[in-house]
């Protein structure tokens, strides 16, 4: 009953998770077994970026996740996601031990540089993989229950919502830019040497790395889709329909909206958790403003309120982006406000909805 | 309220604290051993020095059909407002039964304890079905990890098709909410309402829109209503008005000018030159 409410009823969703989880298999072979010259090898190039795209993807699923459903538009995203990955990062940081340049036993470099004499509290329990873990999920967790509660109390919604998460979000960047804060300033964590144990540079540890962000992907569509086809699901949906006839129908609107936005800000976090130790650095920049639109327009592109459209979003535009700054760099900036242009006049509901136009058309003939 | 005068109302010797009032609930027995269910009493809102409500009195009597009259701007709409929660009134008090003080609950506290609410324009939700729309108007648990986990018990399922019965909408019940038309989506909402089981109702303006043999039709149900449910009825439409009410109330400028049988208030000469002018 659990498998035909989840997967059989979600005809785009099985195919894309299926693509998800074909990807999850193929290309871990292909990079490990076959021999490098043969025309089916795939480059560990290759696999980090479909590594970081898979990451993309899972926030992309949170964005639509409170967008889509709950009609919440968040542009402060990315502030979710960097501070998961900072919280990976300060794991990784410690791992390093006095492999440094300064060889320092328990200091970061940076730290040695700003003359530090011991490790600041909040890097305390950073060496245990657990905490570290456990820090990836409570700390944005935090952040967006105590953000949410005291915008969602003051019933701030839709344009000026969309505004404070801006503001959040780059107020992060801010704070994170001072090198006294003790996260590395300008340069973030970076130059990290292993996770668990595995060595990150070992092609190995890359494709672990893979096929953990592929399954994390699947487990997160899995509690998407058992929230989104719940009762809750569709008070949810009642919600960004019809606010004030949900609260005259004894729903408390409020705690709707910010245990979606909990939920939504956590599985942003387990992106960036994975995002990290893949492209081996984590700086301020990743607060930026310019990321969190960057993700509504994944979205977008790929059709809201949809789960799968999200993927399908975060893999086409991250594919776009890459091919574009590889041959024209100076390009892409415009092609990506074009592609926006063109999905809110064209494609109200993305890629996914023409695909549903063109079946649609077929079942007519 | 300065502190002094806070201070001075904590320590009145009839103050009843909070923590000594029942919570709202639909177990709790509304206490209506006195008559009324709705207590308005002397109830004054001003929005920026425009007084939409002056010293308002109403009661409404267990299981009685009133229907609230008057020219725009009279206040019918801020008098919903005020007992559902989303309007808090200046000064005055309103209750529901004799125990519990509306102006403490919030929205959602009040729609759980009993009081429906249908709006001018249909509120639905238009993107899920007849049925879910139901549904998720039933009277249940509305906790988030509630709604996450349970789905409806037979029992809730049997009152959703009764309802569907009753509205009229049993065969569009796969329908998707946003497809029907403008007097289904009156009804459904009507029907929502039921769903909470309350003591309450409050329409506004139900027959806006209708044709002539749903108006009809909606004058039959809220009839039938009466008597379960106390309905309070706002309406334009004198013929309407005429064909479902017992009890009129007449509200200008934010008071009650009149009250009393269709036939008292029509010869009324006040009410009259209020609707027809001097």
């Amino acid at each position: 009953m659990l498998t035909q409410r989840l997967l059989l009823s979600d005809r785009g969703g099985m195919l894309v998770l299926g693509l998800v989880l074909l990807t999850a298999i193929i290309v871990p072979i292909l990079n490990l077994a076959v021999p490098s010259d043969s025309p089916l090898y795939v480059s560990n190039y290759t696999v980090a970026l479909l590594g970081k795209f898979l990451c993309f993807a899972l926030l992309a699923l949170s964005v639509d996740l409170i967008w889509g459903y709950a009609g919440i538009l968040s542009l402060g995203h990315g502030a979710f996601f960097s501070l998961g990955g900072y919280a990976m990062g300060m794991y990784l940081m410690r791992q390093i031990g006095d492999r440094g340049v300064y060889g320092h036993p328990e200091l970061m470099d940076f730290m040695v540089v700003l003359n530090w004499d011991k490790l600041p509290w909040y890097w305390q329990g950073f060496d245990m993989f657990w905490f570290a873990m456990l820090m990836v999920l409570l700390v944005p967790g935090l952040l967006a229950l105590v953000f949410g509660w005291l915008a969602f109390r003051s019933r701030v919604t839709g344009v000026y919502f969309a505004i404070i998460t801006q503001a959040l979000t780059y107020a992060l960047m801010l704070a994170f830019f001072r090198n006294e804060m003790g996260f590395g300033g300008n340069n973030g964590l970076n130059d990290f040497k292993e996770i668990l144990g595995f060595d990150l540079a070992a092609k190995t540890t890359r494709v672990g790395l893979f096929v953990a962000s592929a399954f994390a992907l699947i487990i997160g569509y899995m509690a998407c889709r058992y929230i989104v086809t719940s009762r809750m699901g569709r008070v949810i949906i009642a919600i960004r329909d019809a606010e004030s006839r949900t609260r005259f129908s004894g729903y408390q609107v409020e705690s709707y909206k910010l245990w979606l936005f909990v939920f939504s800000a956590m599985l942003a976090a387990v992106a960036g958790a994975l995002y990290v130790p893949q492209v081996g650095i984590i700086n301020p920049g990743e607060f930026s403003p310019l990321n969190s639109i960057e993700m509504v327009v994944w979205v977008a592109t790929g059709g809201r309120g949809t789960l799968f459209g999200a993927i399908v979003g975060a893999f086409s535009v991250n594919y776009a982006k890459t091919f574009f700054t590889t041959f024209s760099p100076e390009t892409w900036l415009f092609i990506l406000g074009g592609l926006f242009v063109l999905v809110t006049l064209l494609l109200p509901k993305g890629i996914v909805g023409l695909f549903d136009r063109f079946s649609r058309k077929g079942d007519k003939q | 309220m300065n502190p002094l005068e806070q201070l001075r109302e904590t320590w009145r010797r009839d103050q009843v604290f909070d923590f000594v009032q029942p919570a709202p609930d639909f177990s709790t027995k509304v206490d209506t051993t006195h008559g009324p269910i709705l207590y308005v009493e002397d109830v004054s809102v001003s929005f920026d020095g425009f007084k939409a409500l002056n010293n308002l009195n109403l009661y409404i009597d267990d299981g009685e059909l009133r229907c609230i009259i008057g020219p725009n701007g009279a206040g019918k709409t801020t008098m919903m407002d005020v007992i559902t929660g989303k309007t808090r009134p200046d000064t005055g008090s309103v209750w529901f039964g004799q125990r519990m003080n509306l102006l403490k609950l919030s929205e959602h506290e009040i729609a759980r304890g009993g009081i429906g609410r249908k709006f001018q324009k249909p509120t639905i939700f238009e993107a899920l079905s007849v049925f879910e729309n139901l549904e998720l108007a039933t009277a249940s648990n509305k906790h988030v990890w509630y709604t996450l986990n349970k789905s409806l018990t037979g029992e809730q399922l049997d009152r959703i098709d009764e309802v569907l019965k009753l509205i009229g909408l049993k065969e569009q019940f796969r329908m998707e909410a946003g497809a029907l038309s403008h007097g289904q989506k009156q009804w459904l909402e009507i029907g929502m309402l039921l769903m909470q089981n309350p003591r309450v109702l409050l329409v506004d303006e139900p027959v806006a829109g209708m044709t002539g043999e749903e108006v009809e039709h909606t004058a039959e149900l809220l009839t039938s209503l009466a008597g379960r449910h106390s309905v309070i009825v706002v309406e334009h439409d004198m013929a309407f008005v005429r064909s479902i009410a017992r009890k009129v109330t007449v509200l200008h400028q934010g008071s009650v000018l009149a009250e009393g049988t269709m036939d008292q208030v029509q010869n009324d000469p006040r009410v009259v030159e209020v609707y027809l002018g001097e």
